[in-house]
């Protein structure tokens, strides 16, 4: 295989996987053994093995949520060990490899835990609160017509830095689910910051962040305790400082919003 | 509701309350320790005693006492509330396996259990002194001096308790407590009220840190000083009383 290290040597491992039939089943964890995985395979690929193992034997294979497998599409989930897409900084899951192991080491996989993202079957979450939230105002309003020339509106180099820096969240909930309190916030956060920094987000800037804030709250999540849990699980390194953003922003639209609801 | 309870009572408004409160109880530990030194001062109790007279009844300090009261009633709801809202957002079931000592502090996870043990030494400690000062129980100073005669001897009261060893261990337990809760709790303030910017936010953290140690060090001293190096009437053990404790008693 090209790319592949010639020297790496196949591992063994014990699985403990956190099994539930469906949303409103109780579940459990159950122990599997996995062998000869490559330390070349990507975390999925050996879940994708164990899958192939299970079907073989007429077993139920573990659902799990990937999509891109590319690190950008934010749809793999997995709590690996007592972390949010496992030991490795920076990275989603189906980035980590399985270098990151040992041979003979046993991984515990759980689902995402957060009251606002229920369990759909095994590993496998349910994060349309997510969508909700973006719903409430992570838009910008632009009437339809004729695109809009590049560069017609100006915006510094650093303003247009910072606001790609929190667009980059992929909105995984690696966030929620490293928080004590199941918080929303860093993801929130990204998204408010990232559209009250440029000018097209100034229009709804107010109503934006009201309503965000509303619906994150609605959906169940929990509040900010500034434990850095969420930044530092996050694999795209979206940083606490937007959280503050997200705190002033709110502030001030609620200060001097025409809303009275 | 209206506008400004929905937003009082937001994720965001909560932790603003708790931001705020939180700040100015910061503000009464500095007034509340630089006071307290006067304990240090060699003098059986008269610069304390005369301090602690005018607390109790001038005009001004009983007014803004009553801010103090809605300070720590607020801050203790507000952690209520959130803790409850907090821990329901989890979910039923918690994790079977989670790590989070390898993404966060120690201190940050458990400001509610340090917050808890510093409410329990705050009961005592208002038992103990405030109710004793306010509503009677103090014996007379006495003495020859006609104005401080009359004056409650809270410093006699401060020194027999600070010579009951459980009372010492409750109270360096609860200013440990106190310590590690602001190690956290003064920089999270200013986050919380979005108060964060790449030049100001690492003062503030080592500011916080400095405040965190520097304020409960200082407390801890008070009951440690009378149990370890003072007899019951507050004067300074024979056995140890070297150059050195004389030259820092009479600095004060």
């Amino acid at each position: 295989m090209a790319g592949s290290n010639p020297n790496a040597k196949p591992m063994n491992l014990t699985l403990n996987v956190w099994r539930q039939a469906g949303r409103h089943t109780s579940g459990k964890i159950v122990e599997y053994q996995v062998k000869d995985i490559s330390p070349d395979m990507s975390f999925l690929e050996m879940l994708d093995v164990l899958n192939e193992d299970l079907l073989r034997k007429g077993d139920d294979p573990v659902a799990f949520d990937h999509d891109c497998r590319e690190g950008i599409c934010g749809s793999c989930d997995l709590f690996i060990n007592g972390r949010s897409h496992g030991p490795e900084k920076g990275t989603t899951t189906c980035q980590l490899h399985m270098r990151k192991f040992s041979d003979g080491d046993t991984i515990t996989i759980e689902p995402w835990r957060a009251n606002a993202f229920p369990v759909n079957k095994d590993l496998s979450v349910d994060r349309s609160a997510f969508d909700r939230i973006i719903q409430a105002g992570g838009y910008v309003s632009v009437n339809t017509g004729g695109a809009p020339d590049g560069n017609e509106i100006p915006i510094p180099k650093e303003i247009s830095d910072r606001a790609f820096e929190a667009a980059t969240c992929i909105g995984c909930g690696a966030c929620v689910a490293a928080c004590k309190n199941a918080s929303a916030m860093l993801f929130v956060s990204a998204k408010v910051s990232q559209l009250a920094l440029l000018p097209q987000g100034h229009v709804e800037r107010k109503t934006r962040v009201e309503n965000m804030v509303a619906q994150m709250d609605k959906e169940g999540f929990g509040a900010c305790t500034n434990i850095g849990s969420c930044a530092a699980e996050c694999p795209v390194g979206i940083s606490l400082e937007n959280i503050a953003i997200l705190n002033r922003e709110f502030l001030a639209a609620k200060a001097t919003s025409n809303n009275l609801a | 509701m209206s506008w400004i309870t929905k937003t009082l009572t937001s994720s965001i408004g909560r932790k603003i309350i708790m931001a705020l409160t939180g700040l100015f109880l910061c503000t009464f530990l500095v007034v509340h320790l630089i006071g307290n030194l006067q304990l240090f001062k060699h003098d059986q109790g008269a610069a304390f005693n005369t301090y602690s007279h005018f607390m109790g009844t001038n005009p001004i300090i009983r007014t803004i006492e009553w801010g103090l009261v809605l300070g720590f009633g607020f801050h203790i709801f507000e952690a209520f509330a959130l803790t409850r809202r907090n821990k329901a957002a989890r979910g039923a079931t918690g994790y079977v396996s989670n790590h989070s000592e390898q993404n966060s502090e120690w201190t940050s996870r458990n400001m509610g259990i340090l917050g808890s043990i510093i409410l329990i030494f705050l009961i005592v400690h208002l038992y103990n002194f405030f109710w004793r000062a306010r509503f009677g129980g103090l014996d007379k100073m006495g003495g020859d001096n006609p104005e401080t005669r009359d004056y409650d001897n809270l410093y006699m009261a401060v020194v027999s308790s600070f010579h009951i060893w459980w009372y010492v261990l409750l109270y360096v337990a609860a200013q440990i407590s106190l310590g590690y809760h602001l190690w956290h709790g003064f920089r999270s303030g200013f986050q919380t009220l979005g108060l964060n910017h790449r030049k100001y936010t690492p003062v503030i953290k080592y500011v916080g840190y400095a405040f965190a140690v520097v304020v409960s060090a200082a407390f801890a001293a008070m009951p440690l000083y009378f149990f370890l190096f003072t007899n019951d009437q507050g004067d300074l053990k024979a056995a140890i009383a070297s150059p050195i404790m004389h030259a820092v008693a009479s600095a004060f």
